[in-house]
């Protein structure tokens, strides 16, 4: 950007440049999965302010006429008919998709090693997963293989990657983004985002994307702010909450002891620091995988062999349809579909499915409480760094157990946001997660802005 | 927690063909998340409205006008087999009956 700025570089050379760049550097990390043409014969590029700017799009996110297949094999071939929004907004502004990035199938996943295509690394440290499951759109943005990324979480899924990649993520409140052309797998929880370098890409790119969309009626009627304007470098008087369950058992302490600094210099720079509770925070995870996984299993019976993607055919319809999930869907995707499938079916309908969803009341009311005495939260975004490729890919309790701080804000659709804070002493990036009230994603700009103008671990290089 | 039986009922309902290998795995691994669930049994939840939404929202309605939308062709393409202007799958009426 300071070469833009100083005229030095011409957005439309950006493209070329980049893509020697992938060419060299992705073999080992495998963050795209797919690139838009070959940039030595140039491609048309569209009109608009930012004219040829190239950006990474998660592959759960339809551009027309691209394979679009949530690195699932049962979308296999599937070229959407149409634009995301978010896809039709960045094109309106001469934003293009530059390649598509790797993620756990159907978004299934805190590691993205679920992928049909293969795994993605860290480029932190190549032995290890680069989170999940917007894994291959928060590795290409710490190893400078795109300029920023659309991402999607619905339980962490640009939060968690952020934050194991040393990246900006948001997510943003439920109804903010349109969902029209995000590949759904939970509705009431899906959300995209940005993942960028640093707080004022962010900025920049939900000026672009963020909006009511009468193709998406859950996208919300509010007022849409010039979120830039928020980026102020003064926090002083702020009230910032510290959720004491945030800091309880499972949390490494390679991970707590950056946050902890964080939290001091916050308080340095003038924020009121306090220690509030989200009581029932602790149940997150048991309810969102009871939500989540209902919600999936309703959005992917649509995946049968019959309108798009894989098809595999049995002696008769009913058998097409089994045989072409079994082989179309992997192992994650299974097991997720199955435990929805349960938890939905007559007889456990009231234990599990009724039972989450008023648990899910008492969640988000802890959150109105806490946000009655504080302007934002903070914490830890993720309770260990970046683990080890298969570590926790044979134990998915476990794996769930990663996403344990970043699952509360999805169930109760408040805006979240990763920014780093650290290394671990192994040299591994931590994040910093703050929260914020429904549409209040400005507060979090203006902290995670005053965050980082005041420290420098955005600009560490690789 | 969960037994063989209705895992494989259960993949009936979701349409997917197991395996019994497969069964048996997910019979074991589904037995540990749902007795994860059990702490969710000891929350007093009596008088609680559930959830099932953020945003309250209510008949989001539009105006019933024309406008453009996929042709045939775009919706056709996308299908794994299709035959003029038919998705194609396998007979689902059984003929021996009539």
């Amino acid at each position: 950007m300071q070469l833009f700025k100083e005229k030095k570089l011409s957005p439309r050379e950006v493209a070329p440049l980049l893509w020697e760049r992938v060419k060299r550097s992705d073999s080992s990390l495998h963050a795209y999965i797919s690139l838009e043409g070959d940039f030595n014969t140039p491609v048309p590029l569209p009109e608009g302010p930012f004219r040829g700017i190239p950006i990474a799009v998660k592959d759960n996110i339809c551009v027309k006429g691209r394979l679009t297949t949530c690195c699932s094999k049962i979308l296999e071939g599937f070229r959407p008919p149409y634009h995301a929004t978010a896809i039709e907004r960045l094109l309106a502004n001469g934003i293009f998709p530059f390649g598509r990035t790797n993620m756990d199938e159907f978004a299934f996943g805190s590691s993205t090693e679920t992928s049909c295509y293969g795994i993605t690394r860290n480029p932190w440290d190549k032995e290890r997963i680069p989170g999940g499951s917007s894994g291959g759109s928060a590795a290409a943005v710490a190893a400078d293989e795109a300029i920023w990324a659309l991402g999607s979480d619905t339980g962490g899924s640009i939060r968690q990657p952020a934050s194991l990649c040393g990246v900006v993520g948001l997510k943003p409140t439920y109804g903010r983004i349109s969902r029209y052309g995000l590949i759904a797998f939970a509705s009431s929880l899906d959300q995209i985002g940005p993942l960028t370098k640093d707080v004022e890409d962010a900025a920049i790119l939900m000026n672009l994307i963020a909006g009511h969309d009468v193709m998406d009626s859950t996208s919300a009627h509010v007022a849409l702010p010039d979120f830039r304007r928020s980026l102020r470098n003064d926090i002083r008087g702020l009230r910032i909450g510290v959720p004491e369950e945030h800091f309880t058992q499972g949390l490494d302490p390679e991970v707590e002891a950056p946050v902890r600094e964080a939290i001091e210099t916050l308080k340095r720079l003038g924020a009121k620091i306090q220690s509030v509770s989200l009581p029932h925070s602790q149940h997150a995870v048991a309810v969102y995988y009871i939500v989540a996984p209902a919600e999936a299993s309703s959005n992917l019976a649509r995946f049968d062999g019959v309108q798009y993607g894989f098809r595999e055919e049995g002696v008769d319809l009913l058998s097409t349809y089994g045989i072409t999930r079994a082989k179309g869907f992997g192992k994650e995707a299974k097991r997720r579909i199955m435990l929805g499938t349960y938890a939905l079916s007559s007889g456990y309908y009231d234990a599990y499915y009724l039972k989450a969803m008023k648990v899910r009341t008492l969640i988000k009311k802890d959150f109105d409480e806490a946000f009655s005495s504080c302007d934002c939260l903070v914490g830890p975004v993720s309770p260990t760094a970046a683990f080890r490729i298969g570590e926790k890919l044979n134990d998915p309790l476990t794996m769930y157990l990663s996403d344990i701080y970043t699952i509360p804000a999805n169930l109760a659709g408040i805006p979240a946001m990763s920014i780093p804070c650290g290394l671990t002493k192994g040299g591994l990036p931590v994040g910093l997660q703050l929260l914020a009230k429904p549409f209040a994603e400005e507060t979090l700009f203006r902290v995670a802005y005053t965050f980082e103008q005041n420290t420098a671990f955005h600009e560490r290089n690789l | 927690m969960i037994d063989l039986e209705t895992v494989q009922y259960v993949a009936t309902l979701a349409r997917i063909h197991l395996e019994k290998e497969e069964s048996e795995t997910l019979t074991e691994q589904l037995s540990k998340i749902l007795f994860y669930f059990e702490s969710l049994k000891k929350i007093n939840t009596d008088t609680i409205q559930p959830t099932s939404h953020v945003i309250f929202l209510q008949n989001v309605f539009r105006e019933d006008t024309l406008k453009k939308s996929l042709t045939q062709e775009d919706v056709l393409a996308i299908a794994p087999k299709h035959q003029g202007p038919f998705i194609k799958v396998l007979r689902v009426i059984d003929t021996q009956g009539i």
